[in-house]
């Protein structure tokens, strides 16, 4: 399968086959009126299978929703059809205004504008507030 | 700003500072008794509650302050849909120091970001209660003289049981802490508060549905409350709200020096006449939790330069 190469915008490559669909929901790459390729299932030699994003223009990308889906997943930004910056993805130890908490005796779901918060914890992302596990 | 939302915003070292104050003043109450002369303290009580709201506005009033209660949300602008957020920075203009009790979980959070006075958390939802798990700790402090080595039985509601999570925190950063979990299967101790509280802290514990033959081990038993606000199924609530029922005769299998704590408020799950028994010192939790609420509104006060 052939994808024609970007000139300007950015690859999110190396994301774990399957999560590249929820990475453009989270993205809201669905939202925007930018050309967006995702290709499902690539070969590849490391990691068996992959997904690839593809964005044909240079927006900003929330890195901390790609470290939280898949921190392994690698984000290259390219101008002019030149490979210029390789960004680093880490899980982000907060993480604002992306998922939302389930917990409906959670202060989220009844406070005005209160942003949902999680924190990395050693066994994944708890609501800040309620200390409900990210689903 | 200092605020206190979970009793673990304390160290170990300043829950030993507050025991020392709450005994000073149990020793001599008059020396502090105008501590507190023209601070205010609000208590901002959005779900109903006998006992913490007036412990709260007991503590104040014997260190010489002032309160200004609001005891429900039907009469605030919380009715109009105000929301935590605006609740408290309109009410830190009027006062010094904030307790709050509300039914959602993280909002005591809410408010100690949005506030520019202290906040305690009086109660949030399921979640925390710190000042009731400093009663306890200054129960077993007086009963016990010690916090090591303890076998704890907490019995009845594990799961939603907010005190218990507290306390099991608490407890957990003393040395040699054992405890026993007595619930039904529903209501056991949720695995995240095992994962990580318990498991990091290296706690011996058991899991168990029977009381009876927990006791013969216990150091102090811990009674809860199935607490019906708690179920959104009636009928979960009335199948489990029975299941334990501490009684008199139950107790002559406990050890002489097993000491029998609750939160309160209790329905049934510990006979009246148990009350009689000298091992009983839930009324003594209640008394020790207005020391500790003393003793912490005084640090809160001090810190926050209002002292």
């Amino acid at each position: 399968m052939n994808i024609d190469s970007i000139r300007n915008g950015i690859v999110i490559d190396h994301i774990s086959a399957g999560k590249g669909m929820k990475l453009v929901s989270l993205l809201e790459l669905d939202r925007d009126d930018v050309s967006v390729a995702i290709i499902k299932n690539v070969h590849s030699q490391k990691m068996g299978k992959k997904d690839i994003i593809k964005i044909d223009a240079d927006i900003p990308v929330n890195l901390d929703v790609i470290g939280y889906v898949d921190p392994d997943a690698t984000v290259n930004v390219i101008k002019d059809g030149v490979l210029v910056e390789k960004k680093t993805i880490e899980r982000p130890k907060i993480l604002t205004g992306v998922i939302r908490c389930k917990n409906p005796r959670c202060i989220t779901t009844t406070e005005q504008e209160l942003k949902h918060v999680f924190c990395l914890r050693d066994d994944g992302y708890r609501c800040m507030y309620c200390e409900t596990k990210a689903e | 700003m200092r605020s206190v939302i979970d009793v673990l915003d304390l160290s170990v070292e300043e829950i030993d500072e507050l025991i020392e104050t709450a005994e000073d003043i149990i020793a001599d109450p008059d020396k502090y008794a105008h501590v507190c002369d023209r601070k205010k303290l609000a208590t901002l009580f959005f779900e109903p509650s006998t006992r913490t709201r007036m412990s709260f506005e007991a503590a104040m009033y014997e260190l010489g302050g002032h309160v200004i209660s609001m005891s429900e949300a039907n009469s605030s602008s919380a009715a109009k849909g105000e929301s935590v957020a605006d609740t408290v920075k309109t009410v830190s203009n009027y006062v010094d120091i904030i307790a709050m009790r509300h039914p959602k979980e993280g909002a005591a959070l809410v408010a100690a970001n949005n506030a520019s006075i202290p906040v305690i958390n009086a109660g949030d939802g399921g979640h925390c209660h710190p000042t009731q798990t400093l009663a306890d700790l200054l129960t077993i402090h007086r009963e016990k003289k010690h916090f090591d080595n303890l076998t704890i039985g907490f019995c009845g509601d594990l799961k939603f049981g907010r005190t218990v999570h507290s306390l099991c925190g608490a407890m957990a950063r003393y040395p040699g802490s054992k405890f026993v979990l007595i619930s039904p299967e529903e209501l056991k101790l949720p695995s995240y508060v095992k994962r990580n509280v318990l498991d990091p802290a290296g706690i011996q514990y058991t899991q168990t549905t029977d009381l009876e033959d927990s006791m013969e081990n216990l150091d102090i038993l811990y009674m809860t409350r199935v607490q019906r606000e708690r179920f959104f199924n009636e009928e979960d609530y009335l199948r489990l709200k029975d299941r334990y029922i501490l009684t008199a005769e139950k107790m002559k299998k406990a050890p002489e020096s097993m000491i029998v704590m609750h939160p309160l408020p209790r329905v049934n799950e510990i006979s009246v006449a148990v009350d009689d028994d000298p091992r009983a010192c839930y009324f003594k939790q209640v008394l020790n939790g207005k020391y500790m609420r003393m003793a912490l509104i005084m640090k809160l006060l001090k810190e926050a330069g209002r002292l």
